[in-house]
């Protein structure tokens, strides 16, 4: 590799990866799922809840302060790394789901109305499809869909007609999980802004491939989960323009969103607290600050060579495998190879490949709509992380070729 | 290179999938009946034909992985010939094996649906057998809606 990875230091980091999976050494595929946790992120759960674990902003108390501020650092942490203004601007949630369900719900309700209209992508999973879908039966708003050509890419400019006087808002995802398609994000950000139409990127697939710069994109709102970027699950970040959030009514009521209740009337806490109701996932939001740090050392702009490497190195192999077709073939495009075997289904490749330790995903990817667009059920995915090696590339291929075999 | 795989996918089932027998459109059929498993997209229409209360054909049309066309396959095969009541006796026991409640097989009950056994061990998968089961259960209920295994 000519990127300047250390791969061996890296897979080191992941005491998983020297699981046996039916007794063969595992090869870790589904990272666009989920992607594997470093030893620095395990143990900062561990050592929070040994020394430090307290509920936060309350307690006067020692382990409610160090609670804090290892919970606050996080938030500083994720302001850096997506180069945010300020602290403010970071609201903790579950995942980019629940973002973009504060999005709807928040900003869709007080500013969404019937016959207003709401864009997103024919290529979104359906966590940037569903949320609005719900806001469209509550207001009569109007979902409208840009659609994408054979290759997985979003056809600009009937994306750019679909821009109307009535369109409110703009959901985009800017790495798509079931093809891999990169976006062209800021283009979309400046026709949409040129317009006066705030824009919605769903970051849970491109924020562990690249370097994300909220401020640099120019978008409103960016949503994104720990869990893909090597963090613990139940913690994820919908970063807003501060502006945009202190007119936004809160999204749910209740403990730390509030900063003075009688059975009148309650004042709302100020930002990001405003979103945050009710305990956080303390030791979540630490694990993703410490994911930060481990990535950080390593650096995006690193990690994104290397798995571009990968990516061009396991296309060219997949397309020696006859039988074989990509889904998803994008000029620009994350480190996602989604395919299909002729007469053999993604399920029956999931478990041969499982066999063999090799984890894939296999199904639609919650991305419905894009699998009708392509005619197939499902497809089989390999996505890759960081810690995956040209070697593993080799062993899912040879894994292929060996279950076509097989089926015959 | 998949031998531990060996008792989940036997040969009959391979064969099945490549070859699938009753694969056809029923033109005059007296049931008919939609099974879709829709996050494995595993989909089949299923056709009877009745002769008072005996299965007098059956046929199928659709895609799905291995296990599922080999699954409806080797049904269709079986219950041809067979009253309502044997067929549902032979779901009864069908399912019981594949969910590994009955840990005897009872090989002369089951016949070649034996080959089916090894979905026990992949517990994702018991889905895709019974599938097609549930559909011929709706049809002999001679009920209409799309039936599903998620």
């Amino acid at each position: 590799m000519t990127t300047g990875l250390d791969i061996n230091k890296i897979r080191a980091d992941f005491p998983i990866l020297a699981e046996k999976i039916r007794n063969k050494p595992l090869v870790y595929l589904d990272n666009a799922a989920t992607c594997q946790k470093p030893q620095a992120v395990i143990d900062s759960i561990v050592h929070l809840y040994s020394h430090d674990y307290a509920n936060v902003h309350r307690g006067v108390h020692t382990l409610s302060i160090r609670s804090t501020d290892k919970f606050e650092g996080a938030r500083t942490k994720v302001k850096d790394f997506i180069n945010a203004g300020h602290e403010k601007e970071i609201i903790f949630v579950r995942g980019a789901t629940e973002a973009i369900n504060l999005v709807a719900q928040s900003y869709g309700k007080a500013n969404i109305k019937a016959g207003d209209e709401i864009l997103i992508t024919a290529m979104e999973h359906h966590s940037n499809i569903v949320p609005w879908q719900l806001l469209c039966q509550q207001t009569g708003a109007i979902l409208k869909v840009a659609p994408i050509n054979l290759q997985g890419e979003l056809i600009y400019d009937e994306f750019e007609k679909l821009i109307s006087d009535k369109t409110r808002l703009v959901s985009v995802v800017h790495m798509s999980n079931a093809l891999g398609t990169i976006n062209p994000v800021k283009k979309i950000i400046a026709a949409a802004h040129a317009k006066g139409i705030p824009v919605l990127l769903d970051g849970a697939q491109a924020i562990p491939h690249m370097a994300v710069d909220v401020q640099d994109l120019d978008c409103d709102f960016y949503a994104f989960s720990g869990h893909k970027l090597y963090a613990p699950s139940g913690i994820g970040v919908l970063y807003g323009k501060q502006a945009l959030l202190e007119a936004m009514p809160p999204y749910q009521g209740g403990g730390d969103m509030i900063r003075k209740v009688t059975f009148k009337e309650t004042e709302y806490n100020t930002l990001p607290y405003k979103f945050e109701a009710g305990t956080p996932s303390i030791a979540d939001a630490v694990g993703l600050g410490a994911a930060i740090d481990y990535l950080s050392v390593i650096g995006m702009d690193k990690i994104a060579a290397y798995e571009a490497e990968l990516l061009t190195y396991a296309t060219e192999k997949a397309k020696q495998i006859t039988g074989l077709r990509i889904i998803g073939e994008a000029e620009h495009k994350g480190a996602i190879l989604s395919f299909v075997l002729d007469k053999i289904h993604p399920h029956d490749i999931g478990t041969m490949l499982d066999s063999l330790g090799i984890a894939v995903r296999a199904g639609h990817h919650c991305a419905m709509p894009v699998m009708d667009f392509f005619e197939v059920p499902a497809t089989a995915r390999a996505s890759f992380a960081m810690y995956n090696t040209k070697e593993e590339i080799d062993v899912l291929m040879k894994g292929i070729e060996s279950l076509i075999e097989v089926f015959g | 290179m998949f031998d531990d795989l060996r008792d989940l996918y036997q040969e009959v089932i391979f064969d099945h999938n490549r070859n699938p027998r009753n694969f056809r459109v029923m033109e005059n059929a007296d049931r008919k009946v939609e099974g879709f498993n829709p996050l494995c997209g595993d989909r089949l229409t299923l056709y009877l034909k009745m002769d008072g209360d005996m299965i007098a054909d059956a046929s199928f049309q659709g895609s799905g992985c291995a296990i599922s066309t080999a699954s409806v396959s080797l049904m269709t095969e079986i219950v041809k010939g067979k009253t309502e009541q044997e067929a549902e006796d032979l779901f009864k026991k069908f399912h019981e094996m594949t969910t590994g409640k009955d840990e005897q097989i009872n090989l002369e009950a089951i016949g070649k649906l034996a080959v089916l056994a090894g979905v026990r061990e992949y517990p994702a998968r018991v889905k895709c057998a019974t599938l097609a089961w549930h559909t011929l259960d709706a049809a002999l209920k001679n009920e209409q809606k799309s039936i599903s295994t998620e």
